[in-house]
């Protein structure tokens, strides 16, 4: 494989990540505020929380990794996204912030009562953070950002009058809450908690009807976007197939409330196998006929250095993130809610 | 706008930005490290108070990580959405820093996560110790691998430069640059002395407020000797930081130190101010400090800033930071140490009100110096972003609206500021540390 596939399969894999991680985390921060305004906060919003404290910051880490290797391969990246994108980069940044640091002041810093305030700006920014960060993948279509005297600018009127764009918005927000739905009823399941289980589940099985209408409507958009990109994808057809399947069987899992477990694997397969086979019939653009894995490659050294830090990386992250799965996420005892207390 | 415009809200903007995310960072690098030394002194004594420092300062550190999580994605997009024609030009070369720092946030945040929630899980006390190191780690060399990529603008190499383009890229080289060695050590060492003097100034606060037992004696005595360490430590490195300035950055140092005329025998002035023809006023001169400062010898010849043409010196103004910083210093060694030798001290009591009052001091005392040594070492490469090679003017988007961006993150930083100083000030008034002990069953219930 050359070094530009390595690069961009790298950066696709966290990019996969960062969606679980972050559709848990965005679903969560939904879900929760949603069952404290209905007021039966005891019963989701404590299975919430205890998953979430211990790993929010992680979350948070998935994303800037993501970005960092991306300017890394590529730097010319920084130039076309970075100019094009102040405003709703900047925009982003404030929600991920107010986000972050709300969500830290709530668990953290208050006392037992939930702030209602905390709790609604995490429960909002859970629905706006994906909404804005899908459109950077409707932006990567190409046709929103050009190079008009040696100026690059991007056209917003284009942008809004998409249907592609709302599509993706669309898509992002149903998975979202379908994603960690189903997680969490995972996790509840776990828990032994069948009253949230049960609240959960069915959350789970209402996002999942939309999701997957969602998931059509943008497949078709994006022959209306860019028909380059579509032909792609329909010769990876097997993929969307493979995704579909999974999701049946996931489906079936919940609905018969067995394995809990494999459920959730499957949906992580759901989502794999679409976003890969999305991702690869993109290739070779970053953004579309601007940015080319091949032409916009940073140089032979850079790219070795960035591989090898990469593989020393992973040797200490990866038993790192087995040993933060197994204390809170398979570790029965803390899941229960027995060990649950912070220092 | 005109079209220099957005460059100089663009700096604005970075430098607001940094301005505060170094505060919290500074925290998120010490602050791991004065917890270790109090958890790993309460398991070596036996001594619980210790270890109830050690929890209480973590559930304050959880707060101020989240701010300094936020700030440094912060700054880490913005590097991309206000240089994006440095960052496609310096990608080539200091890509591999700014994704090694991502690893070492990466190990923090884990080991952090489980480090709150482990408190009483393992039988073995050692191991919740252990959690930290990784933490420690991984703050620390975010820290360095970041400062890397600062000195790399400071001391472009690793690479050449031929008609606009990067050829012969040594990642590795870039890193590693002249600048690195006193940059990373000074960093780390002056965010020690920062978390030591805040954590100090609390314990200070604390007794000043009548608080009588022995818990925050021995809180006083462990942050203020580190303090006196450190800031030791980082006046030595700042030294080492000054030689290297005279040799490979000269223009810095004659900038601050307002030397205009290459010579030996220079002189160091404090304070003063410029007039009209550049001759100091009210200054205080001293003899052969400057040469000594640049090359440990009364005749080491200290290079001028009339060695360099006009549009390519930084701004006279960074003497009086360059001042504050060193005054700053001086301070942070003089007041522990008077805390040290409080025993020698005219008057009976053991902590007189002027000292605690002093040691409270230390906190806001040593957040100015980092922000004054920041805009010293910054301010102090203008007009370049790459020392010698870019500009700061070419390197800036070309972007509308930075000026509304400016403004949108000024309310942010406000507002979570403004928050956290909240919640924090909270989070220790309704847990008091009395209470807490007298929970625990220690003896903490007499005055």
């Amino acid at each position: 494989m050359s070094y530009e596939i390595v690069g961009i399969t790298v950066l696709w894999i966290f990019l996969f990540g960062y969606i679980i991680v972050a559709s848990i985390d965005f679903g969560s921060g939904f879900f929760s505020f949603y069952s404290v305004v209905l007021g039966h906060e005891n019963k989701v919003h404590n299975i919430i929380q205890r998953y979430l404290s211990p790993v929010w910051e992680v979350t948070n880490v998935f994303l800037v990794f993501f970005y960092i290797g991306l300017i890394g391969f590529f730097p010319d990246v920084a130039y076309y996204y970075g100019t094009a994108l102040l405003v709703p980069g900047s925009l982003v940044i404030v929600l991920v912030a107010v986000r972050g640091v709300y969500y830290a002041f709530n668990t953290y810093g208050s006392s037992k009562e939930n702030n209602k305030v905390y709790m609604a700006l995490y429960g909002a920014t859970g629905i706006l953070i994906p909404a804005a960060l899908s459109t950077i993948l409707a932006i990567s279509e190409g046709g929103i950002i050009s190079v008009r005297e040696g100026k690059v600018v991007i056209s917003w009127t284009d942008f809004f009058t998409n249907p592609y764009t709302w599509s993706v918005i669309l898509l992002a927000l149903v998975s979202v809450l379908y994603i960690s739905a189903m997680f969490l009823s995972f996790y509840a399941k776990k828990s032994g908690d069948e009253e949230a289980f049960e609240i959960l589940r069915r959350y789970a099985l209402a996002w999942s009807g939309p999701t997957i209408a969602a998931s059509l409507l943008a497949f078709f958009e994006i022959n209306r976007q860019n028909p380059e990109h579509f032909q792609g994808m329909l010769n990876h057809a097997w993929m969307f197939v493979a995704s579909f399947l999974c999701f049946l069987i996931a489906m079936y899992l919940i609905w018969s409330k067995k394995h809990l477990g494999w459920s959730f694997i499957l949906v992580m397969l759901q989502f794999a196998f679409a976003w890969f086979g999305y991702g690869s019939s993109h290739l070779p653009y970053v953004l579309y006929k601007q940015i080319n894995i091949y032409e916009n490659f940073t140089n032979d050294t850079m790219a070795i250095a960035l591989i090898t830090a990469f593989v020393l990386g992973l040797i200490v992250l990866v038993p790192s993130l087995i040993l933060i799965l197994r204390l809170f996420l398979f570790d029965a005892k803390y899941v229960r809610g027995s060990s649950a207390k912070k220092g | 706008m005109s079209s220099l415009d957005p460059v100089l809200l663009s700096r604005i903007l970075t430098g607001l930005t940094l301005f505060v995310h170094i505060i919290f960072a500074s925290l998120g690098v010490g602050i791991p490290v004065m917890i270790a030394l109090a958890e790993w002194r309460g398991i070596r004594t036996n001594d619980p108070h210790y270890t109830l420092l050690a929890r209480r300062w973590a559930r304050g550190f959880v707060i101020t990580v989240a701010v300094g999580v936020v700030t440094g994605t912060s700054i880490g997009l913005q590097l991309s959405l206000l240089w994006p024609t440095f960052m496609r030009v310096a990608g080539q070369a200091i890509a591999l820093p700014l994704f090694l720092e991502t690893f070492a946030f990466f190990i923090e945040a884990i080991f952090l996560g489980i480090y709150l929630y482990t408190w009483d899980r393992f039988k073995n006390k050692h191991t919740h110790l252990l959690l930290l190191i990784p933490v420690a780690l991984g703050s620390s060399a975010s820290a360095m691998f970041i400062t890397t990529v600062n000195s790399f603008m400071n001391a472009p190499q690793g690479f050449t430069l031929s008609e606009g383009i990067l050829t012969d890229i040594n990642p590795i080289a870039a890193m590693l640059n002249t600048a690195a060695p006193t940059k990373v050590s000074h960093v780390l060492v002056s965010s020690y002395t920062l978390c030591a003097g805040v954590l100090g100034g609390l314990a200070a606060y604390s007794i000043l407020r009548g608080q009588k037992h022995v818990y925050f004696k021995k809180a006083l005595k462990l942050t203020v000797v580190s303090t006196f360490v450190f800031a030791v430590a980082t006046a030595v490195i700042g030294d080492f930081s000054g030689k290297y300035l005279a040799k490979y950055q000269p223009e810095k140092l004659a900038a601050g130190e307002w030397h205009f005329e290459t010579q030996p025998y220079a002189t160091l002035v404090y304070g003063g101010v410029l007039d009209e023809n550049n001759e100091v006023r009210y200054g205080l001169k001293i003899p052969y400090a400057l040469s000594i400062l640049a090359g440990n010898a009364p005749n080491t010849e200290v290079i001028g800033l009339n060695e360099f043409p006009e549009d390519e010196r930084p701004p006279l103004s960074i003497h009086y930071y360059f001042d504050t910083m060193v005054t700053l210093g001086a301070l942070l060694v003089v007041i522990p140490l008077l805390y040290m030798l409080r025993k020698w001290l005219p008057g009976k009591k053991a902590y007189p009100k002027w000292l605690l009052i002093g040691i409270m001091a230390l906190g806001p005392l040593s957040f100015t110096a980092i922000e004054v040594g920041w805009m010293y070492a910054e301010i102090g490469r203008q007009p370049w972003i790459m020392r010698g090679y870019m500009k700061v003017a070419e390197a800036a988007t070309t972007a509308d609206y930075v000026g509304w961006m400016l403004v949108l993150f000024i309310i942010l930083y406000l507002v979570v500021c403004f928050s956290c100083v909240k919640v924090l000030s909270k989070l220790f008034r309704n847990k008091d540390a009395m209470e807490e002990m007298r929970a625990l069953g220690m003896e903490g219930g007499e005055p």
